[in-house]
């Protein structure tokens, strides 16, 4: 096996001697990269973004930006990493001579006051500037899309970046204000090659491992041999496990780049998800197939993270807050599960069957999730949050009725953030199905439905306000629909 | 010499350019304090050891288990301290202390070889404990007489007779939320010793010469050991202006005890339970109107939650009570101030200290009380704003009251407010589920430190031989501009092209005794000071040209880096008049100094005239409101702020936006919790990482957002007519508040007073809806803000 080695910038370094768990921000800084910057060290704050190669949706290779943060070092054996050092060109040692497009936008407009979180927005912002399908569009000059520009530029490229001087403003000119990458862009150019391969690696430090087994097969070999090993994709849950709860393990196993568990299929019956698909890939390559999904995404976390994080992994951690279960509870999804003996598949309403503890056995894997088909025409996901961009919800509901004829024919809701587990609220269901789509049913519902699962008083919410706002969830989406029907 | 004022021909300042450093912060260049850990040898790390509970003595405190961590190299306790254990100015803050004062509280230090034998090591010191009972929150303090510090009352007119003349008494009680400053860059200290055991620290502080003389007074040095640095930071909002002290006298004693390096930097986590926070205020009041909404007494009593030591909470409260008036004319008024003593981190300055607090009051009575009196809330705030003749409630004539109504008017006029308000009628007729409402507000806010001594400043300018320029003064660069500033009163003054002049990073061995960069006041002094020192080089540079030139040094001018003789066609360059003086022996660098004048301030009987002049500045937002939630968007804001004739307009056109929006979030969104339970945990910060603290993102910008500066602004008596910028805009953001009040109220009968909980969370907002729905009768059980800390407003009653 080659040695663990990563491309930054262009120039190829080994991992070595970084311990297994270190991440790619503490690797760059200890290289002298500083520009890469610490604001919270998990995945919140976007001071640490950094451009990744990655294999593309449209194009062979995608510039994709992610938190460096999170990310251990080790999980970019042979891969090439871009930093805002990286992105001006001239003088390598003299200082920089030649602005990137980005950097020059944001240096002229006042998009920097204290400077500490610019190199990370920095990277947001080139990423999107890449973005092959991102194309400029007639401004409708009415501010009616106030989140995205001219120019394309779709906001939400930046959702996971914070900045604490400027307001926002003059870094939102700044991307509305990029224009479109030249022919002899070298970065551009890299798009049209292929992205990295993949690599198998076993790397070493003392006790502990670090290993990306080649195949599926591999992998759940590995599982069954080291049952307590740590399973990692998109290392956004674990990143922030290692570095604010400290927690070292033996031996992580990294799944993301397995190919078993990277298809996304829709067939006659069913749309079929492999679990290493990032959130960014599902949500471009279904392209809004999935209503409810194209509702969720946006408010899933940021675009830094959903570069990184995968389906598989929101439901391997199995937060009662995670934003996905609500929704694929709602679709009825299902997820296969994979050991070295065969596959299963499990209901997402039979999965989860205490706080972050599902039926998913020792040396199991999530290999994709399946929502079956045709899918409820009325959806809705309502998420209860202090913040729009980049929060952790209080309550989410996901809503995925078949009303004909005026009656509900189908209900299914998904609940998060009510009880230990994401859960169905089944009495809210039955108290809608073969029930007239009025004011009454919605009314009656409505009560059910507040007073389904335990909520509780934190720092987010109160649980008077979570048992509410299941119900005015439900008010919401029956006036959405009664409105759309009188507009 | 010049008025201060008086801007020359052809002025650099006044000149919109972006940050001096922007090109290093783009391209990630631009090095902050622990960026150099990474250029630096043999650095040890250091991590402290925190102590989970929130109040007990210690008894017993173990280091032996640390040591047997591989890589732990020192374990720091107070027994190590050679000079005085205090990390603060008053005495009560010790570095290693005998009593743990909150939780979190940091009892040693532990250094490592790495962060992670360091972290290790701190996990293995043992701490025994004997607990003691504990104050969390305010009423708790309040109830338990538990004070510490002054306790000012500011008195004028006679309150019981306003009260007589009053023909609408009403009394409430409102208690709002502190906020965390989250600067990006945590705190963070470099320290190592120089020949001789001087002492070099490198610390992400405000004020270089605090942190000077507590890290001098922790070794027992003297001043002249020890030289404190800052590259910049990576914000500091006035968190860096009392705190970082402690962490650079952490990292002094360890490289002091092990000849090492050694880095101090706190993570988010230990940044935010460590430090200490805007502070979090009751109030509770009694206000007399007359029959046109006029007030005529206002009797009030401010608490300001300390925390656990004094730190900055006096000056804090004094501020407090100076912006309790606003804009508004209080002719009889009695207001008393208090720092409630509780086992919480030690609350500190934080972009505007105190006066948004004081100046929030006054817009929540104003905000509830209008609809009693039946006037709209921006008329009852119109027929309060100062008049010329007269003056504060401590004395001080209001200069320029007319600017309250001109920026007003502008803003009014700006916004298309009488239309905008037609238009949102409508829209909130035929919407049921969500409402839309517009409100402006103002602000006046005071520059000059209350304490007058801190109102000087020092510079130092060099010119070398080659007609290059290097800059040194006082004030220290957190992102607010305040370099990019200095360069362009540099060039101003010596009449010189931007580009030849540089600025050195702020060092205590450049200029002594300064002020920390705080209260917006590091342009007026340090460009003052930079102004002086050029002066005084032009001065000189003036008589050697006038020489060559052969004419009269008074008619010589310098432009754009060439000395002409008015009149005349000869001209000589910059680098040759330099070179020129150089051989003549002239002296070619200076001192500049400044202070500032006609302040004067009695603290004991809270009367004078501390301020040099005030600010002045105008907000109008709107907003829209789900009925379903709580959850809001801010549409739009417009704004006309009174920076002065501005230095920068495009750093001051950030200041104001920048500062809009951390208003914005102190007010709506920033929700710090505490466990205020009787559980294990009593006295944990909740919220202590970015997953549960919430600052403002893109989605909390305005959607339309416009910012203008008043034109024609001269101030006469500050650095080329310009106004401090840093504080006031934050003040701008109760316009949010008030519209998000004036929205919920909408959803109800009208006529009714609104409460509402700050922050204004979407949950603050939902219940401030069902309250106005039910006609504003209190909903049963909970304060606004849920159970766990019950925020907001308890009863308004009408007296």
């Amino acid at each position: 096996m080659v040695a663990a080695r990563i491309t930054v910038n262009g120039k190829e370094t080994p991992i070595s001697p970084a311990a297994p768990h270190t991440t790619v921000l503490d690797f760059l800084r200890e290289r002298g990269l500083t520009g890469t910057k610490e604001g919270c060290a998990e995945g919140e704050c976007g001071a640490c973004s950094v451009m990744v190669a990655r294999p593309g949706v449209n194009r062979p290779t995608d510039w994709v930006a992610v938190n460096a943060c999170l990310v251990p070092v080790a999980a970019l054996d042979g891969q090439e990493v871009i930093t805002s050092e990286g992105l001006a060109t001239g003088g390598s040692s003299g200082g920089p001579t030649a602005l990137h497009p980005v950097q020059e936008e944001m240096a002229v407009r006042g998009g920097s006051q204290c400077g500490y979180c610019t190199p990370g927005f920095i990277c947001s912002m080139a990423a999107e500037y890449y973005r092959p399908d991102r194309c400029a569009h007639a401004d409708p000059g009415d501010g009616t899309d106030p989140e995205h520009g001219p120019n394309g530029f779709d906001l939400h490229a930046l959702s996971g970046n914070l900045c604490r001087c400027t307001g926002y403003r003059p870094i939102r000119d700044a991307a509305f204000a990029v224009g479109t990458p030249t022919e002899d862009d070298a970065l551009a150019q890299r798009r049209e090659q292929s992205p990295p391969e993949p690599v198998a690696t076993e790397y070493t430090r003392e006790d502990s491992t670090f290993l990306r087994p080649g195949t599926l097969a591999e992998a759940l070999r590995l599982l069954r041999e080291r049952p307590g090993a740590v399973v990692v994709a998109g290392s956004t849950d674990w990143g922030v496990e290692v570095n604010i709860r400290a927690r070292r393990e033996k031996c992580v196993v990294a799944v993301d780049r397995l190919p078993e568990l990277r298809a996304l299929r829709v067939e006659s019956d069913h749309i079929e998800i492999g679990a290493a698909q990032t959130l960014t890939e599902i949500e471009r390559r279904l392209d809004g197939r999935v209503p409810l999904l194209a509702e969720l995404f946006p408010q899933f976390a940021s675009r830094l993270i959903r570069n990184s994080a995968t389906l598989g992994g929101n439901l391997g951690t199995g937060s009662p807050i995670g934003d996905s279960p609500p929704v694929l509870l709602a679709l009825e999804a299902s997820v296969v599960l994979a050991d070295a003996d065969g596959e299963r598949e499990v209901p997402l309403s039979d999965y989860f069957t205490g706080y972050r503890q599902s039926v998913r056995r020792p040396g199991e894997l999530i290999r994709s999730v399946r929502i079956p088909l045709p899918l409820s025409p009325v959806t809705a996901f309502h998420k209860i949050a202090k913040r729009r961009f980049d929060d952790i919800s209080s309550v989410a509901v996901a809503f995925a009725l078949d009303i004909e004829d005026g009656t509900v024919r189908r209900a299914r809701i998904g609940l998060g953030g009510v009880a230990a587990t994401p859960v169905r609220a089944l009495a809210a269901e039955a108290a809608l199905e073969g029930r007239p789509w009025t004011a009454e049913t919605v009314a009656a519902a409505t009560r059910v439905l507040q007073s389904q699962g335990t909520p509780m008083d934190d720092h987010r919410a109160s649980a008077r306000y979570r048992s509410a706002m299941l119900g005015q969830s439900l008010l919401k989406l029956y006036a959405q629909t009664t409105e759309a029907v009188s507009a | 010499m010049s008025r201060l004022s008086d801007r020359p021909e052809k002025p650099v300042v006044g000149v919109s350019m972006p940050h001096e450093s922007a090109t290093l912060h783009v391209t990630g260049t631009a090095l902050y304090t622990d960026d150099l850990v990474h250029r630096t040898k043999d650095v040890l790390h250091a991590h402290p050891v925190q102590v989970m509970k929130a109040h007990g003595r210690i008894t017993a405190l173990r280091t032996g288990p640390a040591y047997a961590v591989p890589g732990v190299v020192r374990v720091l306790t107070g027994a190590d301290v050679p000079g005085v254990n205090d990390a603060g100015m008053k005495h009560d803050e010790p570095l290693f202390p005998d009593e743990v004062m909150f939780h979190g509280h940091a009892v040693a230090w532990v250094l490592g070889e790495t962060l992670e034998a360091a972290r290790l090591g701190a996990a293995a010191v043992e701490v025994d404990l004997d607990e003691k009972p504990s104050l969390i929150t305010l009423r708790e303090a309040i109830e338990a007489d538990s004070f510490h510090g002054a306790r000012p009352v500011m008195l004028t007119g006679d309150v019981d007779a306003g009260f007589g003349d009053s023909a609408h008494v009403f009394t409430g009680e409102f208690q709002f939320s502190d906020q965390e400053h989250f600067y990006l860059e945590t705190h963070a200290a470099l320290a190592h010793v120089d020949e001789n055991g001087q002492m070099f620290v490198q610390s992400s502080t405000q004020h270089p010469s605090e942190t000077q003389e507590i890290v001098a007074h922790v070794l027992g040095l003297h001043s002249h050991e020890v030289t404190v640095q800052c590259l910049r930071m990576g914000g500091g909002f006035g968190g860096k202006e009392m705190q970082p002290h402690g962490f650079a006298a952490v990292a002094a004693l360890g490289a002091r005890l092990t000849g090492r390096p050694v880095r101090v930097r706190l993570n988010r986590t230990q940044d935010l339970t460590m430090s200490g926070k805007r502070h979090g205020f009751h109030a509770s009041w009694r206000i007399g109107f007359d029959d046109e909404g006029r007030i005529q007494a206002l009797d009030a009593t401010l608490t300001a939650d300390g925390g656990w030591s004094l730190d900055l909470s006096e000056p804090v409260v004094a501020r407090a009570l100076c912006h309790i008036d606003n804009t508004y004319w209080i002719p009889h008024a009695r207001i008393a101030g208090r720092v409630a003593r509780t086992n919480k981190v030690s609350n500190t300055a934080f972009r505007g200290f105190g006066g948004p607090q004081g100046m929030l009051v006054i817009e929540d009575i104003l905000g509830r009380c209008a609809p009693l009196l039946g006037l709209d809330p921006s008329e009852l705030r119109e027929r309060n704003f100062y008049r010329q003749g007269q003056s504060t409630p401590y004395g001080q004539p209001v200069l320029h009251p007319e600017r309250i109504s001109t920026v007003w008017r502008q803003v009014h006029d700006d916004a298309g407010i009488d239309g905008r308000r037609r238009e949102i009628e409508a829209f909130n007729a035929v919407h049921p589920h969500t409402k839309r409402a517009i409100a402006i507000t103002g602000i006046k806010f005071g520059i000059s430190f209350n304490l007058t001594a801190f109102n000087q400043a020092g510079a130092l300018v060099l010119v070398y031989k080659d007609g290059s320029v290097l800059i040194n003064h006082g004030g220290t660069e957190m992102g607010q501009g305040l370099h990019t500033k200095m360069l362009q009163v540099a060039a101003t003054t010596l009449g010189i092209p931007l580009h030849k002049v540089r600025l050195a990073p702020t060092r205590t061995d450049k200029v002594p005794n300064t002020s920390a960069t705080a209260a917006s006041a590091g342009a007026d002094l340090n460009g003052a000071a930079v102004k002086n020192a050029c002066e005084q080089i032009r001065e000189r540079l003036l008589r050697v040209a006038g020489t060559q030139l052969g004419a009269n040094a008074s008619d010589v001018r310098i432009v754009e880096g060439v000395a002409r003789v008015l009149g005349s066609e000869k001209e000589l360059a910059w680098n040759d008049l330099v070179r020129t003086a150089y051989f003549q022996r002239v002296q070619l660098s200076a001192a500049g100094f400044y202070r500032t004048e006609g302040l004067h301030w009695d603290a004991k009987v809270f009367q004078g005239s501390p301020f040099k002049y005030f600010s002045y500045g105008a907000a109008a937002a709107d907003v829209e409101v789900d009925g379903f939630t709580g959850a809001y968007r801010i549409r739009r804001v417009d704004i006309v702020h009174d920076v002065g004739d501005s230095l920068s307009p495009m750093i001051d056109i950030g200041q104001v936006e920048g500062g809009f929006v951390q208003g914005a979030g102190w007010l709506t969104l920033e929700d710090l919790r505490w466990d205020t339970g009787d559980g294990p945990n009593r006295g944990r910060l909740l919220t202590q990482a970015a997953s549960t603290y919430k600052l403002p993102s893109f989605s909390e910008m305005p959607e339309e957002f416009n910012v203008r500066l008043l034109e024609n602004a001269t101030e006469e008596g500050a650095v080329y007519g310009s106004k401090a910028v840093g504080e006031p805009p934050l003040m701008l953001a109760f316009s949010v508040r008030e519209a998000l009040r004036q929205a919920a109220a909408e959803f109800g009968p009208g006529g009714v007073s609104v409460e509402l909980a700050s922050p204004a969370t979407p949950e603050a907002v939902y219940w401030a809806i069902e309250a106005a729905r039910r006609g504003g009768a209190h909903h049963d059980g909970q304060a606004p803000g849920g159970s766990v800390t019950p925020v907001g407003a308890s009863t308004l009653s009408h007296a």
